[in-house]
């Protein structure tokens, strides 16, 4: 990569402050991200959606984040004051949540929040965020936009939920797209149309997608490059092209677990989780 | 013999021009021992008629025959022991305030079992737990542990029939895998007959051996796992699931 990556992370924590100590969910690591479509798996408590949030400074007390590098395009987020990380999300940086039903609100219909979004960051009058609105609801395959853009959550179905919310994410342009497991509410069927827009857009706009996700094989259909992590560590990276000769247990665990429909087995593997992965340094996924 | 008839079944809700059906005409039958899976998007129906077997939906019309008893509009005290269901959820399936023991414990004694306290740890063994999670509280348990607590409550009475309604939809694929692998394993112990419900179709056929595939309240078709995968499915609807599902890289 010749240009300076999006992001750049460089040994970064998240911690918690509880009654016993402090607890590292996040422990020291290290990745870029430039104009690609970069995975990160692992299982549930892996520290997959903390890194997420920590890229938006979205830890909340006790929770706290460290890091010897933060930057988004050049710009460290570590020192910004509140207001003007306030601009970068959403502006910049743009977050798919995990489950349509809680992240739209349920009061306002789909055009109003879809404008809100939009002024937050732009000084554009209603009516011309309006229209941007409708623009982007066809762009991610919602088929009749003027009848959507009128309605309330809870009259679209799940699947055309999670596309508003692409929709709303998308408006104002941003340069970095977190998508934290955007598809695991969703049916199959449903699942790769969502996911097709996502890469249609990425692809068409140039935007560095981070996609997390605990389905090894789903981020590897849809990624460029993978981060594998573990108890808050990264334990390999490689190429999603790549992914077949990945070398460690428990990548190969979480690949195997998987029930096959074309390849049936008796019994699917489970992980045996060994303590030692847990001490190995991190990885670095820095390019 | 058949563990479960389901014949001509319709499931509705809503009343007058509001009625809107959400099961239609829907026809099959389980044998003693198999495993039947219903696959549809969601919507589909699916998961109305495990309720509708189960007792939870009361607007329902039909003939449904379920371990030689023919089901009326309310179930008896001997169904529940002979018929069991498991959640989709684990994380709201189990009472906060209760631990292990309290859940499992209330379960059997709904149903007089005796013995309670080695049936408990036998329970406990079964689902892979151990009894060193007795006396613990839902908050204190992994979802996939939960989900073992709430499969251990399901046999706490000794059925015969699972209805597991989408039982690892809300778990990590490694988990996944640990919770199937229980199933087919307690089936094989205890001669369980399954219906199960999911919409995905990697874990229906792993578990299942025919399928019913779902779509509008409507059966597509009924088709055995061995000609889905020999991609002999006759409905396009089938085909088209079958393409978006996703399969492994290896």
């Amino acid at each position: 990569m010749t240009d300076a990556p999006l992001l750049d992370v460089e040994n970064l924590w998240v911690k918690f402050r509880t009654r016993s100590g402090v607890f590292d969910a996040v422990r020291g690591i290290s990745f870029t991200l430039g104009k690609e479509r970069l995975g990160i798996v692992g299982e549930s408590g892996s520290g997959k959606s903390m890194t997420g949030r920590a890229v938006l400074r979205l830890i909340r007390p006790p929770g706290f984040i460290e890091a010897d590098r933060l930057d988004v395009h050049g710009e460290d987020i570590l020192s910004l004051p509140e207001k003007r990380m306030r601009k970068l999300r959403g502006g910049r940086v743009s977050m798919i949540m995990q489950d349509p039903k809680f992240s739209l609100n349920p009061v306002m219909t789909v055009g109003q929040q879809l404008v809100e979004a939009l002024r937050a960051h732009e000084n554009v009058s209603r009516s011309q965020a309006r229209q941007r609105a409708l623009e982007v609801l066809d762009e991610v395959a919602i088929r009749d936009p003027k009848r959507v853009i009128d309605l309330y959550p809870h009259e679209v179905s799940g699947g055309m939920g999670q596309r508003i919310m692409i929709a709303m994410m998308l408006l104002p342009n941003p340069e970095i797209l977190i998508a934290d497991e955007p598809t695991s509410a969703l049916d199959v069927s449903v699942q790769l149309q969502v996911l097709d827009i996502v890469d249609k857009l990425v692809r068409d706009r140039g935007m560095g997608l981070m996609f997390i996700s605990h389905d090894l094989n789903l981020v590897a259909k849809f990624c460029d490059r993978i981060i594998i992590m573990y108890a808050g560590r990264i334990v390999e990276t490689c190429k999603a092209s790549e992914l077949r000769n990945a070398q460690h247990p428990y990548t190969l665990g979480l690949l195997n677990s998987v029930p096959d429909l074309e390849h049936p087995r008796d019994h699917l593997e489970v992980l045996k989780r060994d303590p030692a992965w847990r001490e190995a340094p991190s990885v670095s996924a820095r390019q | 013999m058949n563990a479960v008839t389901v014949k001509n079944l319709n499931v509705w809700f809503g009343a007058g021009a509001d009625r809107s059906f959400a099961v239609r005409d829907v026809n099959f039958d389980v044998a003693n021992g198999e495993s039947f899976g219903l696959v549809g998007e969601s919507g589909s129906g699916k998961s109305t008629i495990l309720r509708a077997i189960a007792g939870l939906v009361p607007t329902w019309s039909g003939e449904m025959t379920v371990a030689g008893e023919t089901l009326g509009p309310k179930r008896s005290k001997s169904f529940y022991s002979k018929v069991q269901m498991v959640f989709q959820d684990p994380y709201a399936s189990l009472h906060p305030r209760q631990t292990v023991d309290r859940v499992l414990s209330e379960a059997m004694s709904l149903h007089g079992v005796q013995n309670v306290d080695t049936r408990i740890a036998q329970l406990l063994d079964d689902v892979g737990l151990g009894t060193g999670f007795r006396f613990r509280y839902p908050h204190q348990l992994s979802g996939g542990q939960r989900q073992r607590v709430a499969i251990a409550r399901s046999l706490a009475c000794g059925p015969s029939i699972l209805l597991l309604d989408e039982p690892t939809s809300a778990l990590d694929v490694s988990v996944q895998a640990e919770i199937l692998n229980l199933l087919v394993d307690l089936r094989r112990e205890h001669k369980l007959t399954y219906i199960m419900v999911s919409h995905d179709l990697g874990v229906v056929g792993h578990l299942c051996e025919r399928i019913g595939v779902m779509k509008e309240g409507r059966f597509e078709e009924v088709l055995t796992v061995e000609d889905m995968r020999r991609s002999k499915a006759e409905s396009p609807y089938t085909r088209h699931l079958l393409e978006s599902s996703i399969n492994s890289i290896r």
